[in-house]
Formats: structure tokens, sequence, C-alpha cells
């Protein structure tokens, strides 16, 4: 009898739970590595890559709202966190003086975002006219052309306020007290470091928050018609072109603060192929294609996963890529062959629990 | 005055005329069906009507306001809501959600209202579930709501998309062949449907179709068209008595 009655609020409080499992296992991640760490079990390295897990969870998440919602290839996704990054270690360096170390990693935080946020709507206008393989194309190219525009920048500050070159630094003209903040491809030297495990781990947080509760909205399911069916969605009146780029944005932005935990997390930061390139975009295309496309907890936990899993496998030496190449294929027969699919349903926790599965 | 006014619209493809001349009166509360062979010009009629193309010449009036040439978001807007000939659904999404998708410029919040769950996000979704459920119990889809759109049944995924387009709380409901690969006990009984919305929604319809015991059973006008000209045009039963529509249509 209770089956008949179904009513909306019952689905509306499963996705409550659903999304409520994914902070949970965020924040119980946070604790166990903190608890780990107090009692001193954890390696050096195992110490640093704590904040690049928290960059590519974040990437994963934010390129899941552009490929899993959104249903459109960005292959550009690294030049947005290079853009984040680069603005925001421009603004911590600047103000580095002026403002107290919390205040200005939150305001970084802003800046990259909002930066990120700007070029996302810059590249969208056109790029999102095109649809499938071609918009792929160009938010490939435009991922280059950001990276490569970093490159040429020479930014220096003196007490006459700021200097601008795209030739060298001698060009910037600054005073004897002026110091040169981006030197083309030389980068950023300098960056406070300001991005802590406790700031990756919060970002994380907001970022799902964001996500999760977009989707669940009436935004949400407005891009996600869009996705499903473009002409559909114009007859019943949604605006394709706004909710595309609102998703594109969205997306953007949240790569932008995962480009300023990146920035804030290395002294030196160059725009290179390995970093922001599009190796760098393909890699993140990766993890959400692992995790799920569409399914936000899995491709952030694929993140973290696949960011651990080089740095484990470094004492197989020569044998690590291939190694690593394997556990791809595998994951990916896991989550995604049909045989598998049935077995994990079978075997599901709910239906150990007594409890029968909801068709 | 009448509801919808469309004089002398025409549009070309290249060198083809696909619709040529066309004009239609349909008065408010009117059942209207629109008929002729494979390739007539129908469906081209609907998407000129709905802004998907944008017609050479003449005008479209809706309830007095012109929307010739208007974007379709803009003429969704205006009151025209359609269905189309190969289904249409937001497939990945569930049933319910597809009816709030329709019903998204009628209840509007802001994205940081959905964003932050803001106390507005509670009360209009509230409202747009309550709204959405009351439609999905008129075309008997309640028990389904949680179901994802493709796994329905045909015959119910057709229901939903007329669920669909009554969500965007239209003055003008155009249904592209409804009946397409239905059984007879489906087709019955959706033309009970077709007039019930017409009865209880106060709904004005105009509707392709092929199937003959659909369209003199519901329709009390008929425009038949061939080759995307206007063949006839007049009450269902002199239309369909009418030699010519016989010969170029119906069949001696």
């Amino acid at each position: 009898m209770e089956k008949k009655h179904k009513t909306p609020a019952v689905s509306m409080n499963k996705t409550t739970v659903n999304n409520l499992i994914t902070y949970g296992i965020v924040i119980v991640a946070f604790v166990i590595v903190q608890i780990v760490n107090a009692t001193g079990n954890m390696s050096s390295l195992m110490t640093g890559l704590l904040v690049p897990i928290c960059i590519y969870a974040i990437m994963a998440i934010s390129l899941n709202l552009t490929v899993g919602i959104l249903g459109e290839l960005s292959l550009g996704h690294a030049g947005f966190m290079c853009v984040g990054a680069f603005t925001s270690s421009v603004f911590s360096l600047s103000t580095q003086d002026a403002l107290p170390a919390g205040i200005r990693f939150f305001l970084a935080i802003l800046v990259g975002a909002a930066a990120a946020a700007v070029a996302g709507i810059l590249v969208g206008i056109p790029v999102l006219r095109l649809r499938g393989d071609y918009l792929a194309i160009v938010t490939l190219a435009f991922g280059e052309i950001i990276k490569n525009v970093v490159n040429v920048i020479y930014l220096g500050k003196d007490e006459t306020g700021f200097h601008f070159s795209t030739k060298n630094a001698m060009d910037l003209n600054l005073s004897e007290n002026g110091m040169v903040i981006m030197n083309g491809p030389q980068g950023i030297t300098g960056t406070p470091k300001d991005a802590t495990f406790l700031a990756g781990t919060i970002l994380i947080l907001i970022s799902l928050v964001i996500v999760l509760n977009l989707i669940h909205s009436r935004t949400g399911r407005a891009i996600m018609s869009v996705r499903d069916n473009r002409i559909a969605a114009e007859s019943v009146g949604i605006n394709i072109t706004k909710y595309k780029l609102m998703a594109f944005t969205i997306s953007a932005a949240l790569a932008g603060t995962a480009g300023v935990l990146y920035s804030h997390n290395l002294s030196a930061l160059t725009a290179t192929q390995k970093n922001f390139g599009y190796n760098q975009s393909i890699m993140i295309l990766v993890y959400v294609v692992l995790g799920g496309i569409g399914n936000t907890r899995g491709s952030m936990i694929a993140a973290v996963i696949l960011t651990l899993l080089p740095e484990l496998l470094r004492g197989l030496d020569n044998y690590r890529m291939l190694i690593y190449a394997i556990v791809l294929i595998v994951m990916m027969l896991i989550n995604w062959s049909p045989k598998c699919i049935e077995f994990r349903k079978r075997h599901s926790l709910k239906r150990l629990l007594g409890k029968k599965e909801v068709a | 005055m009448a509801l919808l006014e469309v004089k002398n619209l025409g549009i070309s493809f290249g060198g083809l005329k696909a619709v040529d001349d066309f004009s239609i009166t349909i008065e408010k509360g009117q059942m209207y069906g629109l008929i002729g062979p494979n390739g007539a010009g129908k469906t081209t009629v609907f998407n000129l009507l709905t802004g998907v193309y944008k017609p050479n010449c003449g005008t479209i009036f809706l309830d007095g306001e012109n929307i010739t040439g208007k974007k379709n978001i803009e003429i969704n807007r205006a009151g025209i809501a359609r269905t189309f000939q190969n289904i249409r659904l937001f497939s990945e999404l569930s049933v319910l959600d597809n009816v709030k998708i329709g019903l998204h410029n009628g209840c509007p919040y802001s994205t940081l209202a959905g964003i932050l769950r803001l106390p507005k996000y509670f009360k209009v979704e509230k409202a747009m579930n309550e709204k959405a459920v009351e439609l999905l119990k008129v075309f008997d889809l309640d028990k389904e709501m949680d179901y994802k759109a493709s796994n329905l049944p045909y015959g119910k995924q057709r229901k939903l998309e007329i669920a669909r387009a009554l969500a965007t709380n239209p003055k003008l409901l155009l249904l592209d062949e409804p009946a397409a690969g239905m059984n007879p006990n489906e087709t019955a009984e959706l033309m009970k449907t077709i007039r019930f919305v017409r009865d209880n929604f106060d709904m004005t319809i105009l509707l392709i179709e092929h199937d003959m015991k659909l369209v003199s059973g519901i329709c009390e006008k008929l425009t038949v068209l061939n080759f995307g000209q206007v063949l006839a045009q007049g009450p269902t039963t002199e239309v369909l008595n009418n030699p010519e529509v016989i010969k170029a249509y119906l069949g001696e």
C-alpha cells in the first residue's frame, strides 16, 4: 500500500539523502586523514599530495557539470584553472603586505573564481554555438590559447601602480623598489603558500553544495533539459543559450577555485604543457568518465583515486604507467559493463540489508 | 475575435514552396484538425506557428497579438505549446521532472535561491510539485512519476508529452500526430483524454492526424493540405465528403 501513495516528498528525500552521503564521504575522509596525520603515520609524499587531491576533486566536480549535466564535451578545462591560478597569484602577491593571510586567501579565491567565470563567459559565447565534436575541438584550442597568452604577459608593480608588457621584464620600466609579479614564461614566483588541506576540503564541500543544489533546482532541470532534447526544451520556453552559458560559467568558476588552490600550493607557478595544457584537461576528463558522466560523487572519488595511484605505484618503477593503464581499463569495465552493473545491483547494500530495490 | 488568425502564410526551402498561401482561423475552445497526405506541409505549418521556422510571408495573430517571426521561446510564452510527431521527451529525467520543466517559466525563482536553498526555493518547489502531480493525475501518470521518461511505454510517453505541453499554460495546444503508432484501444483512450483536456483546461486544440476515426470523432473543423496548399476547409463532415479531398487524400 505504501508504494501506491508515493508523493514527490519521498523522491526529494532520496536525493537529499544521496547528497548528504556525498558530503559525509568528504568529511569522513578529512577526519581520517587528520587522525592519520596526527598520529604521525603519514609519509611526507602523502602529505604533499593532500592539496593536489583536493584540486583534482574540484576539477572533476566542475567538469562533470559541463560534461555530465550540460552534456557538452569540454577539452579546455585546464585553461580556466590556469586563469584562476594566475589572477589569484597576482592578487595575493600584490596585496601581500596589506592584508592578513586568512582574508587575503579568501579574497584570492573569490578573485580567481571571478576571473575564471569571466573567461568562461568570453569563451562560452562563441563556443557554445557549436555542438559535439566541434565544441570539443574549439574548447581544446581555447585552453591552449589561454595557456599561451599567460606565457607572454609581463606584469610588475611599483609605487606608481601596475606596469604591463608583452615583450620582456625590462620593458616594464619599474622603479627601483618595483617588483616583477608575472615574468612571462618564468611565471610567478613567491606566491604565499596559503592552500591547506582544510581549505581544500572546505572548497570541495562548497563546490559540491553548489553543483548538487544546482542540479536539483529549477535551473538544473533546465540545463538537463537542454542536454536531453534541445528542440523540446525550446518548445516549452527554455532559453537554451542562457542555461548553457550559465552552466559553463559556473563550471569555469569552480575550475578557477581549483586553480587558486594550485597556485597557492606552489612557490613557483608556470604555465606549461604539463599543468595547464591539454594533457591536464584530458586527465580531468578521464576522472569524469571513469567516475560516471553525470555522477558528481563518482567523478570526485575517481579523481582522488587516480591522483593517488601513480604515487602509490611509484615503487614499481618502470612498470608504473603500465599498471596505471591496466587499472584504468579495469575500473572502466567494473563501472560500466552491463554484467558488472547487474552484479552490483544484485549484491547492493540495500539488498543485503533486506530492503527491496525500488524500480 | 478568433484565438488564432493566420493569413497567407508561406515558406519556401530553395525552390520548393513547402507551404503556400496558408490561412486559418481558429475560435477559442475549438477542436481543429489539419490533415493531408504525407509531405503536404502539415508539420511545416506547426513549425511556422511555433517559430521553429520564420515565414517568408504572411501573418500570425494569437489572441490579437502579432507573433509573426518571433522566436520559439517567445511564442511559447505568448501561449502556443506543442507536441512532436517523433516523441521528444527529456529521456534521462524523471516523469515528474519532465512536467516540472514545462512549469519552468510559470514558477520562477532565481538560480541563487536554488543553490543557497532559500525559503523561496522550498515554497516554489512545493507548489511546482503539487501542480505537476495534479497534471500527471489527469493523464493517469502519477504512479509512474519517479520513472525515467524513456522507460515509459509508448502510449504513456505520448501522454507525458501532452502533459508537459499543458504545463506551460498555453492558450493553444498543437498536437502533431498524437495517435501515431497507437493501437485502436489506445487511440480511443487518447480521444477521451483530448476531449477531457479541451473541456477541463478550457483549451483550444489544433491537431495533425492520419487516423480518420480520431479526426472525424473529435474535430469540429478541418483544413486539408495538399502540396503545401489548402485544398479544402470547413466543418468536418463537409470536408470529408468533398470529392477533391477524397481524390487527393482519402482514396475513392
